[in-house]
């Protein structure tokens, strides 16, 4: 049985932290980091990576376009 | 073959922007100018050149048209008279701003406010000193005739696209409305989208295509040292504009002890002035700007070691004037005769200013 | 279970930022609907293969800069005119794709002759009204759109309809204009509303292609800022009261 697996990276210098993409995620995957980039900002990192899906709604809300979304169908072990 | 026909000042304007592939017009009927836009309406040229003509909701529309044709690279115009150009003004300085060439006619009503519907020449402030904010300049052509306002159409484009700059015709309601012979300038195409990229790609919105940056039409430049910068730019360019571009036809003045400086309807009053004085004995000249951006002023200086008094004719409560005391630097006499409000002076008037203001006074 | 270095590959890759943005970053606030909305029109044209085709015209407001970040030719209007500036370019240039990018305040404050006018001539245009009911640029002032009761700089007691009129439902009035063709209301505040607003971006467009007049996309926005609450906050904020007010949908659509 293929089990969808997701990722995302982050431009972490670009992203302003505004914290969209956590309330988008339909699998709790993203948190903003308690460390800040270069602005100052708390930006999006995966917090929980094993439940990302690739959906890319954290991509598609994302105003700053930092987000890129990868996906993979992986056979369950 | 030149063709010669008897034509309005304003049905002329219309008339040559046809003829001398103008791509677009938008303009909003106001006194004593509507015939420009009622001549292109009548005379349908988008079936002819594929010429736009269009009425705007308005003069602020008709500017703001305006920018958007020019930014496209294309030869665009728009008229009006002085209430409307008031209205054009924030148009006006944000299309000097963006450096875009385009033909604005003012065909001069008296004013202020809404004030009459008869001619004045009281827009010349307006006009060569600002008008709307920020330091910027037009470039500004005074036709004297149903002749020059065919000639200054075609003229007035080709600066406007030498320098990246608004051209402006400062007519008036007397040149707007008389009928004179005319010869028609010789029609030339319209420019095609391909001539446009190759004249003027560099700049304008023509579509961004993969071997060129993209092109941006605006006025604005949020960092204060690179505005400062602009306005360097701006500046050099208005100096070339003086420098280069200065027009300006004297009469009768090899002989002159007093002159006369007038420009558009009043410089052809002067004619006749002129003519009267010499009757009397009194040897006056004229000397008659044509560009009134940038200004005749090393001429009126060499005038001003030549003869007693100057006297400027306008059309206004005295703004022309001061560019003339500016240029004579207290040489000799200056002095001012106007009517306005929408009277014109008759040229017995003229000479009677003239022995009064300046010889007697 | 595969590692994350594992799936982060070129051949995993199912979506990145499009081409059609360029990579400045954008200076909107953080959680700017301006950047979501910026992102559709881009992802729009990359995806129609229209960006040699493409003018835009941008406002002044916090779009102002628009051009920026959309890697197309653009052309800044004065305030309110880009609507003008449009028919222009539209006139000129019929087989190209104009559009109009304005807040609330360009398009129903200051330039309500220019949109009105525009729209009515049913110039082959998109316009693109973000309305997020204040001024953001100029520091959180009241602007036409402004909800009843609501605080803004310029309205710090909140909008009283005595002394400043009702907010001003545009939409409405442009769908009455037999020169618009598709009139819609969107909002990009959840990830299925972001899809359905580019589908109403992309509808708009192709309607160019089909020479249908004009096209009208609001997109109720949140500013948050202006409005003094997180990103996350607006959206919940701008749902509960602008919605009742500004309902999305389709208004009209020929």
């Amino acid at each position: 049985m293929a089990k969808v697996k997701g990722a995302i990276k982050v431009d972490v210098e670009k992203c302003k932290g505004c914290g969209l993409c956590v309330v988008a995620c339909p699998s709790k995957v993203i948190d903003l980091a308690r460390e800040v980039n270069g602005k100052g900002y708390n930006y999006a990192y995966m917090a929980n990576p094993d439940a990302c899906i690739g959906c890319a709604n954290c991509a598609i809300v994302c105003p700053d376009s930092v987000i890129e979304v990868y996906k993979v169908k992986a056979e369950m072990a | 073959m030149a063709e010669y026909k008897l034509m309005k000042g304003n049905e002329v304007i219309a008339e040559a922007a046809i003829r001398c592939g103008c791509d677009a017009y938008f303009g909003y009927p106001i006194t004593p100018q509507s015939e420009i836009l009622e001549t292109l309406t009548l005379r349908q040229p988008w079936l002819e050149t594929g010429m736009v003509v269009l009425q705007a909701e308005s003069e602020v529309a008709a500017i703001n048209m305006v920018y958007g044709g020019a930014a496209c690279g294309k030869k665009v115009m728009t008229s009006s008279s002085s209430p409307g150009i008031s209205l054009k003004q924030e148009g006006i300085t944000y299309l000097a701003g963006a450096e875009l060439p385009c033909l604005v006619v003012n065909v001069v009503r008296g004013g202020p406010g809404l004030g009459t519907i008869q001619p004045a020449q009281s827009d010349y402030f307006q006009s060569v000193k600002g008008g709307g904010h920020g330091d910027y300049k037009l470039i500004v052509l005074a036709p004297a005739s149903v002749q020059e306002m065919n000639d200054f159409v075609d003229l007035g484009f080709e600066l406007a696209f030498k320098y990246r700059n608004p051209a402006l015709i400062l007519s008036d309601g007397v040149i707007g409305q008389m009928m004179e012979k005319v010869k028609l300038s010789p029609v030339k195409p319209r420019w095609t989208n391909e001539e446009v990229i190759k004249l003027n790609g560099s700049w304008a919105t023509t579509g961004k295509t993969a071997d060129r940056p993209r092109n941006v039409a605006t006025s604005l430049e949020l960092d204060s040292a690179r505005q400062e910068q602009f306005n360097h730019k701006l500046q050099a360019k208005y100096k070339e504009i003086q420098e280069k571009e200065v027009r300006f036809e004297k009469i009768a003045c090899d002989d002159a002890e007093y002159l006369f400086v007038a420009y558009g309807s009043s410089s052809r009053i002067c004619q006749k002035a002129i003519d009267l004085a010499r009757e009397k004995g009194i040897k006056v000249g004229l000397l008659r700007p044509i560009t009134l951006f940038p200004y005749p002023t090393k001429a009126i200086q060499e005038m001003a070691e030549k003869v007693k008094g100057i006297l400027a004719v306008e059309m206004s409560a005295g703004q022309m004037v001061e560019d003339v005391r500016l240029a004579v630097n207290g040489k000799v006499k200056v002095e001012h005769f106007g009517r306005f409000g929408g009277m014109i002076p008759s040229p017995n008037e003229v000479v009677k200013a003239l022995e009064d203001l300046i010889i007697k006074g | 279970m595969s590692d994350i270095k594992d799936i982060i590959k070129d051949e995993n890759l199912v979506y990145k930022k499009t081409k059609v943005l360029t990579d400045n970053v954008m200076h909107y606030c953080p959680g700017c609907s301006h950047g979501v909305v910026h992102k559709l029109v881009a992802e729009v044209i990359e995806e129609m293969g229209i960006q040699e085709k493409t003018i835009g015209i941008s406002p002044v407001g916090c779009s102002v800069l628009a051009y920026n970040y959309l890697d197309i030719d653009w052309q800044e209007a004065a305030h309110g005119r880009a609507p003008a500036l449009a028919t222009a370019v539209n006139r000129l240039h019929p087989e190209k794709y104009v559009f109009t990018y304005q807040g609330d305040g360009d398009l129903a404050s200051i330039g309500t002759a220019e949109i009105m006018h525009a729209c009515n001539r049913g110039e082959n245009i998109v316009v693109i009204f973000i309305n997020n009911a204040i001024y953001g640029m100029t520091g959180g002032q009241m602007a036409p759109t402004t909800l009843e009761g609501m605080k803004t700089a310029t309205s710090p007691y909140g909008r009283d309809i005595k002394l400043n009129g009702h907010p001003l439902i545009i939409t409405e009035l442009i769908a009455q204009l037999p020169g618009t063709s598709y009139v819609t209301r969107q909002a990009v505040h959840t990830p299925a509303a972001v899809r359905k607003c580019k589908k109403a971006i992309r509808k708009a467009f192709e309607n160019i292609g089909q020479k249908k007049g004009t096209s009208f996309v609001e997109v109720v926005s949140t500013c948050n800022s202006g409005w003094k609450l997180s990103p996350v906050k607006s959206n919940e904020w701008m749902v509960e009261n602008m919605f009742p007010v500004y309902k999305p949908g389709d208004l009209k659509d020929e």
